[in-house]
Parts: C-alpha cells; sequence; structure tokens
C-alpha cells in the first residue's frame, strides 16, 4: 500500500483495477470521465477498455463480458443511466456470473447537466443494490467492496458518487500492484435457462430478487460504511446524512464540538439497511436528513417509524426542514445544524454591500468553428422563418446572444426529432437540426433513419470537430482512435448518411465562411432530408494559425464584430476594438463580417 | 493546524496547478490535504475556483463562508466574489488586471479594476495587490502568474510551506526547462 493525491475519479479507478476488473466501458459525461481515462491509462495487459459509442451499448458490453466470469465496471454519467437504461432493467433479471458495477456520477444542481435526477432512486426502481460514497478515501474501498457483492449475489450494483467526491482530491492508501486481486475467469457457459429472458424465467427472478434484497438489507446493516457515530449521545436530536452531506456534517460537528450529536451514515441507500436504523430511531425524537438530491433516505426512516411504530420525527425535504432541489453546500448544512441545536451562527462581516460583478457565463472560445457555422446559418436563413434543434454538447453554447442560435435543447439526439415534429404541424417552418460529431453516433442517427423513412422536411447540420470536446476530447467512431490505443477506420458520417437515403449531403469548412452560406441556403431550399457536415478540428486540438488584429487606421469602430459573433478575443480597449493576441486562434470570421477589411492577418496590417 | 486556501480566477489562468503544488508540498511534508475545483462546461471563459484544505480535522473539501485563511486571486473581480469566505483576519493576495468577460463587451457593463481594488482595500486588512502584468513582462513569460502570485502567498505567512517546498514540489511536476524560469518567478515579489 502506499499514499497518493488523487480526484475521485481516478481513485475509483486505481480501486477497479486493483479489483482486477478485466473491461472497462463507458460513455463520457461530467462528472464521471475520468474514470475511464485513468483506467486507459493505468490498466494492467488483463483489461480491456473502451468509449462506447454510447451508454447502452456500453452497459450491453459489460453485461456480456460479466457474462463470462470478467469482472467490469461501466461508467457514464446520471443522464446516461437513462439511455443504458433498457438493457440495465433486464439485466438485473438475468443477473451476471463475474463481477459488475455500475459506476454512475450524479450531478446535483446540476452542473452541467440536463436534470438533477438520483441514481438512489433509480437503484430502488431498478433493484440493484447501491453504494453512496461520502469521500475519495471512501470511494476506493467501496468500488473493491462493490465488486465482491456483486460476484456474491450475481448482480450487478451501483456506485453513485456525486460531483464533489468525483472531483475532489485526496491522499488516498492505495494497493500496489502485487496486492491486485487476479480473477480467473471461466469462460461463458451455455444456459438457455439462465441467460435467455422470458416471461417466465423474470418471474422466477424476480421472486429470488425481492429475496435477496431483504437479505442484502441485513448484510448491509453490518457493513462497515453503514454506521453511526456518537451512537451513546443523550441528546434527542439526531442527524442522518449521505455522501458528501455527511463529510459537511463532521465539519460542522468539527467546528461546534461541544456537541456531541449522534449521526447516522447511510451508505447503501438500498437495499437500506433497516436493522441498523430501528434502535438509532427508537433512540431519538426527531432525525434531521442531510442528502442531495431526492429523499431517500427521510422517506426510509419515516417509512420504518411508520411500518414499526416509532414515534420519532423524520425531518428534511419531504418536511420542507431543507432545500428539495439543487446542490447542498457546506454554508446551507451548517445554517441547518446551528438552527436546529438552537446554536447562534455568527454572520460573516468580510463582504457588505460588493460592488456590482461581471456575470461569466460560458461562451464558445475564441475561433471555435461552431460559431463560424451557425453564423453562416443565421445569415443564410435571415428573414425567413425557422427553427434550430440544438442538441448536448459545446454547440449548446450557440444559444448565447449574440449568435442566439439554439432554439431548443433536450437530450442527446433530440434535435432531430423535435425538428421533425415541428415540421410536421409547421410546413412552412424551415426547420433545422444541429448536432455535434460525437453525438451523432451516441445517438442521432436513429433520428435519421426516422426522417428520412417518414419523409420529414428538415436539415441537419452536423458539426464534426473531430472530438468529443465538451467532455474533455474523448475519441469516438469518426476519430479512427481507440482507448486501447488502436488506429482503426474512420466512421464516416457522410457516408453514413448516404447509406441511410439522405441524398444530399455537402460537406463544408464552416471557415470558408461565403461558401458555407451559399451552401446553407442552396441545401436548406431542396425538399425531403438533407445534410451538411461543418467539418473543421476543434480549436484545443490544432495549433493555432496566426492571430488577427485590428488595424486602428482603418477600423470605423462600428463594432459589428463584436455585435455579430460575440468572440471572447474582441474586446473594447480605450473605446477601440483590439483582438487578444493570446486568444486569437486565426480563424478568420470577424475579417469577413468587417464592412471595411479593417480586420487582417497580424502579418499583413 | 487546520488551513483553507481559496485560489480563484479564470478558466485557463494556472489555478489548478498553483493548487496542486500547495497540495504536493503539504503532502511531502505528511501534512494531510484535500481539494477541491471547477471542471467542465464552466471552464470555457467561466470563472473558476479551487479549495485547499490542509491539516488534522478535514473532512470535506469544501471551505465554508468565513472560513478561508487566505485567498489567493487571479483577477480582481473574482477575488472580489470569494471574499465572503475569507476569514475576519485572513489574508487577501491578488492580481490587479482585470479580464473583461465577454458579456460585458456586449452589453456594455462597466467593469473597472480599480473600484474591485478599492473595495478590497476597505473590506481587509491583510491585503496584498500583485502588478502581475508588470511581474510577467519582467520575467518574460506569460505563463508564471501563478507562481508569482504564490510566491507572494507564501511570504504572508499565511500557508504554513516555504519557496523551498514548493520548488521540491515543481521539480516533481514540471518539466526541467521550466524549472529556472519557475523559480525567478516564486521570488519575484518581495
Amino acid at each position: 500500500m502506499h499514499n497518493e493525491f488523487m480526484m475521485g475519479n481516478q481513485a475509483i479507478a486505481m480501486a477497479a483495477i486493483a479489483a482486477g476488473v478485466n473491461l472497462v466501458s463507458g460513455y463520457p459525461g461530467t462528472p464521471s470521465s475520468e474514470v475511464l481515462e485513468t483506467v486507459a491509462k493505468k490498466r494492467l495487459d488483463n483489461c480491456y477498455v473502451e468509449w462506447s459509442v454510447n451508454e447502452k451499448s456500453a452497459m450491453e458490453v459489460a453485461a456480456g463480458a460479466a457474462y463470462t466470469g470478467a469482472r467490469t465496471m461501466v461508467t457514464m454519467k446520471q443522464v446516461g443511466l437513462n439511455v443504458a437504461s433498457d438493457p440495465l432493467m433486464s439485466l438485473e433479471y438475468i443477473g451476471v456470473k463475474g463481477g459488475m458495477v455500475v459506476l454512475v456520477a450524479d450531478d446535483p444542481g446540476p452542473i452541467s447537466s440536463q436534470t438533477e435526477q438520483d441514481t438512489r432512486t433509480f437503484a430502488i426502481y431498478s433493484k440493484l443494490p447501491c453504494f453512496d460514497p461520502s469521500s475519495v478515501e471512501e470511494a476506493y474501498q467501496m468500488v473493491i467492496d462493490a465488486f465482491d457483492y456483486s460476484e456474491k449475489y450475481h448482480t450487478p450494483v451501483f456506485l453513485r458518487p456525486t460531483t464533489r467526491v468525483c472531483h475532489a482530491y485526496q491522499s488516498v492508501l492505495i494497493r500496489d500492484e502485487e496486492e491486485y486481486h487476479l480473477n480467473s475467469i471461466e469462460g461463458f457457459v451455455k444456459d438457455s435457462k439462465k441467460w435467455v429472458i422470458f416471461p417466465r424465467l423474470s418471474n422466477i427472478n424476480h421472486r429470488l430478487i425481492e429475496e435477496r434484497n431483504d437479505e442484502l438489507s441485513t448484510v448491509f446493516s453490518s457493513y462497515s460504511a453503514n454506521k453511526i457515530i456518537n451512537k451513546d449521545s443523550q441528546k434527542l436530536k439526531a442527524i442522518a446524512a449521505s455522501g458528501i452531506c455527511y463529510s459537511y456534517v463532521l465539519d460542522v460537528l468539527e467546528e461546534i464540538k461541544t456537541e456531541e450529536i449522534a449521526v447516522l451514515k447511510v451508505s447503501t441507500p438500498f437495499p437500506f439497511p433497516y436493522d441498523l436504523t430501528r434502535d438509532f430511531l427508537k433512540n431519538h425524537d426527531e432525525v434531521l436528513c442531510f442528502e442531495e438530491l431526492d429523499p431517500v433516505i427521510e422517506r426510509a426512516l419515516d417509512h420504518q417509524c411508520g411500518i414499526e411504530g416509532i414515534s420519532c420525527k423524520v425531518r428534511g425535504k419531504l418536511t420542507k426542514d431543507s432545500i428539495r432541489s439543487g446542490e447542498y453546500s457546506i454554508d446551507l448544512v451548517r445554517e441547518k445544524i446551528y438552527n436546529y441545536l438552537g446554536l447562534e451562527l455568527k454572520e460573516d462581516k468580510a463582504s457588505v454591500n460588493p460592488p456590482e460583478l461581471p456575470v461569466r457565463p460560458p461562451v464558445l472560445c475564441a475561433g471555435c468553428p461552431h460559431r463560424a457555422s451557425f453564423y453562416a446559418v443565421k445569415q443564410a436563413m435571415k428573414g425567413k422563418k425557422t427553427i434550430y434543434c440544438g442538441d448536448i454538447g459545446c454547440y449548446t453554447l450557440g444559444n448565447a446572444m449574440p449568435l442566439d442560435m439554439v432554439d431548443t435543447c433536450l437530450c442527446m439526439g433530440a434535435g432531430l426529432g423535435i425538428a421533425q415534429g415541428v415540421n410536421h404541424i409547421e410546413p412552412d417552418t424551415v426547420c433545422f437540426a444541429f448536432v455535434g460529431d460525437s453525438t451523432f453516433f451516441a445517438s442521432a442517427i436513429t433520428g435519421v433513419v426516422n426522417a428520412v423513412y417518414n419523409q420529414a422536411d428538415m436539415t441537419l447540420i452536423v458539426l464534426d470537430n473531430s472530438t468529443t470536446a465538451m467532455t474533455g476530447h474523448q475519441p469516438h467512431p469518426g476519430t479512427g482512435r481507440t482507448m486501447m490505443g488502436d488506429i482503426v477506420n474512420k466512421i464516416s458520417i457522410e457516408a453514413v448518411l448516404k447509406g441511410i437515403g439522405v441524398e444530399v449531403v455537402k460537406t463544408v469548412d464552416p471557415l470558408d465562411y461565403e461558401l458555407a452560406v451559399d451552401t446553407v441556403k442552396e441545401v436548406a431550399n431542396l425538399p425531403g432530408v438533407k445534410a451538411i457536415i461543418f467539418k473543421s478540428p476543434c480549436i484545443a486540438i490544432v495549433k493555432p494559425n496566426e492571430p488577427y488584429k485590428v488595424c486602428q487606421g482603418d477600423c470605423i469602430n462600428c463594432k459589428r464584430c463584436i455585435n455579430e459573433i460575440g468572440c471572447p478575443a474582441i474586446f473594447i480597449d480605450n473605446g477601440k476594438v483590439t483582438i487578444d493576441n493570446s486568444l486569437c486562434t486565426g480563424c478568420g470570421l470577424c475579417s469577413k463580417i468587417c464592412p471595411v477589411t479593417a480586420i487582417r492577418k497580424a502579418g499583413e496590417a | 493546524m487546520m488551513k483553507n486556501i481559496v485560489l480563484c480566477g479564470i478558466g485557463g489562468q494556472g489555478t489548478v496547478l498553483a493548487s496542486k503544488l500547495i497540495a504536493s508540498a503539504a503532502m511531502s511534508k505528511n501534512i494531510p490535504v484535500m481539494s477541491a475545483e471547477t471542471i467542465g462546461m464552466a471552464q470555457r471563459g467561466g470563472n473558476v475556483f479551487s479549495n485547499l484544505r490542509m491539516g488534522e480535522g478535514v473532512h470535506s473539501p469544501m471551505i465554508a463562508k468565513g472560513q478561508a485563511d487566505i485567498i489567493l486571486g487571479f483577477e480582481p473581480g473574482e477575488t472580489v466574489r470569494m471574499l465572503p469566505f475569507l476569514k475576519a483576519d485572513g489574508v487577501v493576495v491578488t492580481n490587479k488586471r482585470a479580464i473583461m468577460p465577454t458579456t460585458a463587451t456586449l452589453s456594455g457593463f462597466h467593469y473597472d479594476a480599480d473600484e474591485m481594488i478599492d473595495y478590497l482595500k476597505t473590506r481587509v486588512n491583510k491585503l496584498h495587490v500583485i502588478d502581475g502584468d508588470e511581474a510577467l513582462k519582467e520575467l518574460g513569460s506569460s505563463k508564471v502568474l501563478n507562481i508569482v502570485l504564490l510566491g507572494a502567498a507564501l511570504r504572508t505567512k499565511a500557508i504554513e510551506l516555504s519557496e523551498e517546498d514548493i520548488i521540491c514540489s515543481m521539480e516533481k511536476m514540471l518539466k526541467p526547462e521550466f524549472m529556472e524560469l519557475n523559480k525567478k518567478a516564486i521570488y519575484y515579489t518581495k
């Protein structure tokens, strides 16, 4: 064993490797992506790793490997679990042979997601056991435990850290290579009564799953990560917490010091450790719950009080004693605990009446080719009745002023369907769907098939920047690189579209401004489903070109460059439009917009 | 002894490396460390922060309001934004140069660095304002703002680590060809 300072996601990856994981699959998504990336870097030869095309594929690949007796892990963010839920719901009825950990990172806030869904609730719904770590250090041990429980009970299990565990850093005691578990894989053994799902099998297995979860409730009651601290506290008020909130509670109690208050920590929200919590409830009059997202612990405790006739008042989200949405902060937990215990919280005095601060919303980077693509469509469609259906990725930021080119955004790949729906009801609206290259492969292809089959009238714009930019530049089927380090054939988006039957598919460099605008004008006018692939690499994966500069003698200060495209490299310095040459990548879009050609390459100026 | 450090700035200014150097130096002295930082969408032109907590009795990586021993601000507006986290007698080390957000350029919102610094002067007794632009010009590199500020922070003694401790971490984490420049940068302020 040795100590390393690591990110939560790195600790989870190193623990999976220490547990002898043989296959890791996943789809990128904040805050989960670093898990698989770390496995790819640190894996031993007995471990296969892949970015799958989407979470459903990743789940099926990991399940298949687990059928052979291999230990597997599948990684995703919470909304990815929705995509993977079809195979997972059924997999629970079939079960696994090798240990299988389903790593789903939840995003309270949400900080970088569409929803604030709670994977603990999904665990109850899907009947999978769930582990919920409260710190980086605990996550490391929990992954190893999760593999053991999964293998022993032949069920996939959830590990659901949240952002503040995934992205926190802590010094962790980790195993050396000679201490790693070595998994011996039996191989897939044919048995159609076991591996082929039929209603009769599901009926039998459902009963067994319920019985197993009853057993796990008892087993988890003595699991070391579920515990009560200050158990012998004589105070009638107590606290229950899970995940990062438990760590916040400990920090606050550290500060209060004099208060010996009992704290219940629930690390397995499902199956719930009722044997552990029974006496805790009986010994206290009141329990205040701290948990982000859904009131999972609160409901379970309240439920236990109800069916067992315990007269303890359980407080939290359901009783409106705590916030029901959004991320919990240490400050919120602190304020609630002080109030709960009747203590006075000192006001902070450091910032009174601060001056107005600039807001800094995320924007498309300087030189981002998406800006040019959006601007070309905007110019080409001036004066027309349009709808621009966006999708998930950096290009969602195309919604910001002054571009204002994203009218809708729902979930991965949804833009295509939304555009079709609008088209069927409003045939006079010119319908566009924008989708990135990684999202195209992940979940837009079926939308194109649907559009072609059902004779929709729409234009698909593929924003192909040759990477999965938003989540940290992961490769995908169009990049020709795999996580095993192989160089493979790139899957051509153009060939896929043509294969589906999209007759007009144009590939254009969006930075070739005039051609881009003309192509949009021409293509959008045609009937049926047609596509434009705007192909230009993400500025973060290529070297920048020579920057541009504003020739002050020629500039008429009309600010058209600023007001039209909103590039972060262009700003006003002492009343003059100026280009920050440390940010400018030389894309040249602003030079095409300038009415007096005052923006030129630095060398030509 | 517990120390809470807030680093804040704009994505790309090097707050994360500064935070990792402090963490690494603390670890080599067997001081427990936890940290947390902004990752993801917010990095694209948004404000970023790192919370760094050292010492015994630390359970979570997040710093509560009024608990930071020092704020290391890479941009004056961001320093003001994080001021609620400062302890009553806490130290602030801040860069002087304001970075204008794109949205301010568009909306015509006026944002003035001097106003931020003046506000900090009225609120913070132990304030150290660093002219980062001047430092970078003299050092001949635009990449070492983080190290200049970190050096200034060490001299306030609010962090129980020395320049030598940080240099040891740099030797582990930076390429050898950058060592000379970074060593100069860490001793730049008086």
